[in-house]
């Protein structure tokens, strides 16, 4: 029982930070149309940037600065990398991505070198619940992942702002003809998927204390398995998609301890999932336009 | 004076030139028709003035100004604004939704209520159906809201690219009144239509566009009545010019 309790807790702690990276791939997808497959290595740098500003030792600080460096980082390769590309072919603006990508990492151990780096934002210690010991950080990141997730349905489906972004999703010509500003919208859409990106990348640091220029990369890929399963495009469907994965993975683990063998499971079940459901659980079957 | 002057306006699709320099004007208050076949290149230069296609070479004067390298959503906020070919709607969005993207550029709230109670007073169907999600309204409800959606910003100058595609005829005539009526209401019209008999009849001047270049002017009257329009577009030399 505690034992099931404590795994529930880790797997809808890591569930919520899948969802939370998910996020800004599937809105950058849905409103840009494009995969941004540099999104992960946004984590990685606010991984970094929190080791960096926790040099004045207030955590709250280094979260803030990190989330607007990442934020200032993901509107400026958008601006400079991808905004270039709009309306070249997709299979370009994929590579421009990947060699992002590659770049952050490579930029990272130039800054940081190759070795891990140890960095601890704060200790929360563990409680006891219902005689499981649970770590307090799951706790907090279930709850902030939860009130970010809320917050931002509430905002795409009842502000101004959250509703263009819908339209210009599903009809960027027709966005236009409202007097929509689709590259405003763009930019804000990096903006937010980058905010939520530093803090996933805050979220590892509390689950294992220890950044490095790869730490982006497998977070960023099973995020991206979780955007397709819920349903590439679909805001929902991320957050459902990200909380299965996380599930999944916490549980495999429980069973196999190995983890090689959670991550096998884990994208066994994406190939399952696709051949029964191509579109993902809430993606929708859309026409693509040529 | 022109509201809406098109000088020399040339597009391509990569190398296919599909507008071969084409040059037209709306003036304040007229409705303008432009008829042509499938292909002939109508929605291209729909597209091409509003801003959301790149134009090769030509200039665009909209109210005195140069939009010719203007973005879209620009040229929007300047009162001029289209309804698209196949309505395109927001499908996902309820109704009520999709008139209040209409008037995203709309600050004042007044007006937005405003404009929201005299389309509905125009269109009681959307006002039954507000809360419904778009994409499960009839084709000519769509139209309608396509239409509305176009209204919210209050264009001086609007440009409806096929309205009547794709409807029953008693709806094909009930969206001709409705242009008529904004018409009379001081819109200025451009109206782009594959029905050349509809079309004709309603407008001040027409154009006929083929394969990329405007071949014949002149007012609706006019066109319907000439032997080549009669022969390409109106069914034969038997049909009865409108009176």
């Amino acid at each position: 029982m505690e034992e099931i309790l404590s795994t529930l807790i880790n797997g809808l702690s890591l569930g919520g930070i899948y969802a939370m990276i998910a996020l800004g791939y599937t809105m950058v997808y849905g409103i840009a149309k494009m995969l941004n497959f540099a999104h992960g290595d946004i984590i990685m740098v606010g991984g970094y940037l929190i080791y960096v500003f926790m040099a004045t030792k207030n955590p709250l600080i280094a979260i803030l600065l990190a989330v607007v460096g990442c934020v200032i980082l993901g509107v400026t390769i958008e601006k400079i990398a991808y905004k270039p590309l709009r309306g070249a072919s997709p299979l370009a603006v994929l590579i421009t991505a990947i060699g992002v990508s590659y770049m952050l990492q490579s930029l990272a151990q130039i800054i940081f070198g190759s070795a891990t780096q140890m960095v601890t934002v704060y200790e929360f210690g563990a409680v006891k619940l219902m005689g499981a010991t649970v770590q307090i950080s799951s706790l907090v990141t279930l709850g902030v992942t939860v009130a970010v997730m809320l917050a931002l349905t509430l905002f795409v489906k009842f502000t101004r702002l959250g509703r263009a972004m819908i339209a210009v999703s599903e009809d960027r010509d027709a966005a236009q003809l409202m007097g929509i500003n689709v590259n405003g919208i763009i930019t804000i859409t990096f903006a937010i998927g980058s905010a939520l990106a530093a803090l996933a990348g805050l979220f590892y640091l509390l689950k294992a204390p220890a950044v490095s220029g790869t730490m982006g990369a497998m977070p960023g890929i099973k995020a991206f398995t979780a955007a397709v399963i819920g349903g590439i495009g679909s805001i929902p469907g991320a957050m459902l998609g990200g909380i299965l994965l996380g599930m999944v993975e916490c549980i495999s683990y429980k069973i196999t301890a190995i983890a090689p063998y959670t991550d096998a499971i884990e994208f066994s079940i994406l190939i399952l999932i696709l051949l029964v459901r191509p579109t993902g659980f809430l993606g929708k079957k859309r026409r693509e336009k040529v | 004076m022109a509201l809406l002057e098109v000088k020399n306006l040339e597009v391509y699709y990569g190398v296919i030139c599909a507008l071969k320099g084409i040059s037209f004007e709306v003036n304040e208050g007229e409705i303008v028709s432009l008829i042509g076949a499938n292909g002939a290149g109508k929605t291209t230069m729909m597209q091409s003035v509003v801003g959301l296609i790149p134009k090769r070479s030509g200039s665009v004067i909209y109210d005195g100004k140069d939009i010719t390298k203007m973005s879209c959503h620009k040229i929007v906020q300047l009162g001029m604004t289209q309804v698209p070919e196949g309505r395109r709607i927001f499908q996902e969005l309820t109704v009520m939704e999709n008139l209040m993207m209409g008037a995203y550029t709309v600050r004042d709230q007044q007006r937005y209520k405003e404009d929201l109670q005299s389309v509905f007073e125009r269109f009681p169907r959307l006002a039954e159906r507000r809360n419904q999600i778009a994409g499960t309204l009839s084709g000519g409800e769509q139209q309608m809201l396509a239409m509305s959606r176009a209204l919210m910003i209050r264009p001086k100058l609007l440009m409806l690219d096929e309205p009547s595609m794709g409807l029953a005829p008693i709806l094909v005539d009930q969206i001709f009144e409705i242009i008529k009526e904004l018409h009379a209401s001081g819109t200025t019209i451009l109206l782009v239509e594959q029905n050349a008999s509809k079309a004709l009849e309603i407008a001040d001047r027409a154009y006929v566009l083929e394969t990329g270049s405007i071949t014949l002017s002149g007012t609706g009257k006019e066109l319907a009545s000439s032997d080549e329009v009669r022969k390409a577009y109106l069914g034969g030399s038997n049909h009865t010019p409108p009176a």
